[in-house]
């Protein structure tokens, strides 16, 4: 099997349409691969036989590291020899994922000396994905990666890779450097990102305004979301083009702001940036009339994640407004208080925001030295967790 | 008089060889089960350091299943030569 070049009539069925396939990419590397060659028959195999071949290897990884290789073995070693073992490596990503095409090709050259060549750019956390090599090769690939400035992202019950938009290095909207954020975090909690001590898995996503380009609010434990707290800045030169240009800005924009906070008199755009929810959807339709206020910040969210052990959650408001400053110490503390909270009471494989539903967000809030606000209420009567401890003391339980 | 990485280290060790093959222990059970038995000396900070020198000296490995555990170093059923 592993000489013949196999047939795979249902895989090439994924090769017919105009989009790309993998199935072409795993061919082409099974040009000079022979690990490409074992993949593709056996993944034929698996479409036909309707099984999946691969097992779980727990074990694997670099001397000191918890994190950043997943263990993969085929269990018919036999019949695919040259995927036996067929482990997966996450690397960390650049910031904003800005990569030269120098950096770029010294990553698959590496890749191609030392695993199978195949690479998905990125997985879905925002590591590069290296796909597929063996347990010796596991060592040598880290050593020339290192020597690159590239190291290992995490996996397992640790802080995961973070991640961000590409922020002030692309866009205008960019509340905060995200970029420069997340390389900070990245570095800061080194140990906790190579060293798993978590009850679970722990996500940082860096967006730079509320359209949230790297979904942080579905898919990190943390969000980190660009925030503005004074009013939409407004062009009126530029609103008139829009106007004059054909836009049909009652209908484009008013009718569909979800507060219901702007109006268009014909000539005069008007904001009660009060009411502002933040969305958007305005400075999108309009952006050389409208931006993001001038003073900018965050609003922290948390408990976002993919549905795994229990279903999804979005994260949710914890922090309405902060300044991102370097060091980012107050984000760092809070996080730290979270991390002690959660450790200590979260149960095993408990992420976050499940630990915040089991808890109760009141109890949560009192563990990790937070107020309740009326932001982290979603809809009024809706969310009855926040008590008032005053109200019961002076009223006592007693009918008026 | 507070316990020393390499004491903490010693225990912890002791810990995972005892658990070997009955109970995989995480990171986090080894850290609550040296402050159950070390009461007002436990600090947090000194386990940290001991699990990592259990784990830099090739002693103890990191393990995947499900969630992350600390083991000594063994040949799973799931792996292949
Ligand atoms: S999240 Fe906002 S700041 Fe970041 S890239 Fe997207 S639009 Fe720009
Ligand atoms: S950002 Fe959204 S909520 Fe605010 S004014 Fe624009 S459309 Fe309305």
């Amino acid at each position: 099997m592993a000489d013949a070049y196999p047939k795979t009539p249902m895989l090439d069925e994924l090769e017919k349409g105009k989009w790309p396939s993998f199935v072409t990419e795993i061919k082409m590397a099974a040009a000079d691969n022979p690990m490409g060659k074992d993949l593709l028959g056996l993944l034929e195999r698996s479409y036909r036989e309707k099984i999946g071949h691969w097992k779980h290897g727990g074990i694997v990884g670099v001397m000191g590291y918890g994190g950043g290789v997943i263990g993969r073995y085929n269990d018919l070693p036999d019949e695919y020899p040259n995927i036996s073992h067929f482990h997966t490596m996450r690397i960390n990503q650049p910031a904003g994922w800005f990569y030269t095409t120098e950096a770029l090709r010294k990553i698959c050259d590496i890749w191609e000396k030392h695993g199978s060549g195949l690479t998905n750019m990125h997985g879905s956390t925002g590591d590069i994905i290296l796909l597929g090599t063996t347990t010796d090769e596991l060592e040598p690939t880290f050593d020339e990666l290192q020597k690159i400035n590239f190291d290992i992202g995490g996996s397992g019950s640790d802080v995961r890779t973070p991640s961000c938009c590409c922020g002030q290095a692309r866009c205008e909207w960019a509340c905060y450097d995200t970029m420069g954020a997340c390389y900070d975090f990245t570095m800061a909690y080194q140990d906790e990102l190579h060293r798993p001590a978590f009850p679970y898995k722990f996500k940082f996503k860096f967006s730079g305004c509320p359209n949230d380009c790297v979904a942080s609010i579905a898919r990190s434990d943390m969000s980190i979301i660009g925030m503005w707290r004074d009013d939409i800045q407004m062009d009126k030169d530029a609103i008139k083009e829009y106007a004059d240009g054909g836009m049909d800005i009652k209908a484009d924009v008013v009718d569909n702001c979800p507060a219901k906070c702007m109006d268009w008199n014909g000539k005069e755009l008007t904001i009660e940036n009060s009411y502002c929810r933040h969305c958007m959807h305005c400075i999108n339709v309009m952006p050389k009339a409208l931006a993001p206020g001038k003073d900018r910040g965050a609003t922290i969210l948390l408990g976002a994640k993919a549905p795994i052990v229990e279903g999804a959650l979005l994260s949710s408001v914890i922090i309405p407004f902060i300044k991102m400053e370097p060091p980012y110490q107050e984000i760092k503390d809070l996080t730290e208080r979270i991390w002690d909270v959660w450790c200590e009471e979260g149960k095993n494989r408990e992420r976050v925001g499940e630990f915040i539903q089991r808890v109760g967000l009141g109890n949560f809030l009192e563990a990790i030295e937070v107020e309740p606000i009326p932001e982290m209420v979603a809809h009024p009567r809706e969310n009855p967790y926040v008590f008032y401890e005053e109200y019961f003391e002076e009223d006592d339980g007693s009918e008026d | 008089m507070a316990k020393t990485v390499e004491e903490i280290t010693e225990m912890m060790y002791k810990m995972i060889s005892e658990a070997q093959g009955i109970k995989k222990l995480k990171p986090m059970d080894l850290t609550k089960a040296m402050k159950q038995l070390l009461g007002d000396e436990f600090d947090k900070k000194t386990c940290k350091l001991a699990i990592k020198n259990l784990i830099d000296t090739g002693r103890c490995v990191y393990t995947y299943f499900g969630g992350s555990f600390i083991e000594l170093p063994h040949k799973e059923g799931a792996a292949n030569d």
